[in-house]
């Protein structure tokens, strides 16, 4: 485990040394945002969305009391979204998506000599394959995280207020009460630390692959495993430091 | 030249190579011959820093490259051109983006012109002048090798490394494969390096051959002398080919591979 750990570290280290030059890794890191972040669009707003919808419908079946007002659905949509849904959810379906993406792409470049070919040219292959998709994680995570919370507090209103749950006004009221701009600030933390250790964990998985075509979806596997349990942790993590 | 002195490598304490030394001459097709599992990979990996040897020094005209700084080594690495055996051409890329991509990397100073121009004449050099938009996956293997040539020509390489190159192409390609690397050898003056255990291209472009046999250096030479090596091993190597048991049966029977390869065909 701490052998593992070391090998991580050291391969974290052999990303910043030798970097390429800036215009080669910006447009390098320009490309894997959009593949990373355009990418993925459709499948974070069809989670958010209905995540939003269900929280809302379920909220409203256990509020069965006539004094609480029912404005306090839609309050409790946002608060569960902003803090939890959007971030941690999204990020985890990123990790499936993102980080399989990531070691397989990395793992099929490894057993088809490319990364070698790579470092015989003299290219530092961490630096040029690795570091632009953490940065482009980084970038678009947190901007799909926005999305995911607009689309969720979105689809908590359609379900309230088809289902005849609560009025409009009422979700609209309780989205506004009591709103704390932090929570933003906390998700959005969240969402930078998730994307760096979906990227790098998926990235060791898939540039350390050795074999063949089952040990680069043995990888990907891993990869994701590996993340959704670092996510759950630096969730729980996170929420005991900053909050 | 290039300068083998000592190599060793072991996994997990099995010993791979045995302490190797050997001369790789400028302007020569150096041949590393020998079966399958004698080292002739991983001793090529070593040279070209892919691998570090547990024992030994590799020097690059007189510049060390084991254990020398990383400035060193990368500026060392940036004049080697590399055929891998698969072709290792980025999928992602088009065959002319593959063959520009090194001159971006490591020629930031030359112009877009410039840097289209070297790549149609690398593509024109190998014979793929008009697949330049094609996807590796389009093309065949002894294409994908050609680009892997074009691809390692380009930034004007001082070092050639060719890692089994007719691994996988039928015999008609694998020769115009070995007739490519020799002339761009003897054409730009570069070291190149071949491993193989293709008895053709022994024969065909060895200008300087030496026999790896379980981890150890057994004998170096050229391709005339090859056959006449008196090195048991290294005859049963060249011996063991089942072409060359054919043609003693021919021999054998009174007839001659001449005679037989110019009879008319039949029709089918």
């Amino acid at each position: 485990m701490i052998q593992v750990f070391g090998r991580f570290l050291l391969f974290m280290q052999s990303m910043l040394v030798r970097t390429e030059r800036i215009k080669v890794l910006w447009k390098r890191v320009i490309d894997e945002a959009i593949l990373i972040g355009v990418d993925s669009v459709f499948i974070v707003s069809i989670v958010a969305a209905f995540i939003g919808a269900v929280t809302c419908v379920q909220i409203a079946y256990n509020l069965t009391n006539p004094l609480i007002p029912k404005s306090t659905i839609g309050f409790m949509v946002r608060e569960m979204t902003i803090l939890e849904l959007a971030p941690t959810i999204s990020s985890i379906v990123l990790a499936g998506k993102v980080g399989s993406s990531i070691a397989g792409g990395l793992g099929t470049m490894r057993i088809t000599e490319q990364i070698d070919a790579l470092e015989v040219m003299g290219i530092n292959s961490a630096s040029y394959l690795v570091l632009p998709r953490i940065l482009g994680a980084i970038i678009t995570f947190p901007l799909l995280v926005i999305l995911a919370m607009m689309l969720s507090i979105f689809g908590g209103y359609l379900a309230g207020t088809l289902s005849g749950a609560l009025s409009g006004q009422e979700y609209i009221e309780g989205i506004r009460d009591a709103f704390i701009p932090y929570n933003i600030a906390f998700a959005l933390i969240k969402s930078v630390v998730f994307a760096f250790l979906v990227s790098t964990i998926s990235a060791y998985q898939g540039y350390y692959t050795r074999g063949g075509a089952l040990e680069v979806g043995a990888a990907s596997t891993k990869a994701v495993t590996n993340s959704i349990i670092a996510i759950l942790l630096a969730d729980y993590v996170l929420a005991q430091t900053l909050l | 030249m290039i300068e083998v002195h000592n190599i060793h490598k072991a996994f997990n304490g099995n010993p791979v190579l045995k302490g190797v030394n050997c001369i790789f001459e400028t302007g020569k097709c150096n041949l590393v011959l020998g079966g399958s599992g004698t080292g002739k990979s991983v001793l090529l990996q070593c040279i070209v820093g892919l691998m570090k040897p547990d024992i030994g020094s590799i020097t690059f005209d007189g510049t060390m490259f084991t254990n020398n700084k990383v400035d060193i080594r990368q500026e060392i690495r940036r004049q080697i051109g590399m055929l891998f055996q698969g072709g290792a051409l980025f999928d992602s890329m088009t065959v002319a983006e593959n063959t520009e991509f090194p001159l971006k990397m490591l020629t930031p100073n030359m112009s877009r012109e410039e840097r289209r121009d070297r790549v149609e004449f690398c593509l024109k050099r190998v014979g793929l002048e008009n697949a330049g938009n094609k996807m590796p996956s389009e093309i065949s293997g002894g294409m994908k090798k050609r680009v892997g040539i074009a691809r390692a020509i380009a930034p004007n390489c001082t070092y050639l490394f060719c890692d089994e190159p007719n691994s996988g192409l039928d015999p008609a390609t694998s020769i115009k494969i070995d007739e490519l690397i020799y002339e761009i050898t003897h054409e730009y003056g570069i070291t190149t390096v071949v491993i193989t255990h293709d008895m053709n291209s022994v024969v065909e472009i060895g200008d300087h051959i030496i026999f790896l046999h379980k981890g150890q250096k057994l004998w170096d030479g050229n391709k005339d002398e090859i056959l006449y090596a008196q090195v048991p091993e290294l005859k049963e190597f060249i011996f063991s080919s089942s072409l060359v048991r054919a043609a003693k049966r021919v021999e054998d029977e009174g007839g001659s591979l001449d005679q037989i390869r110019n009879e008319p065909a039949r029709e089918v």
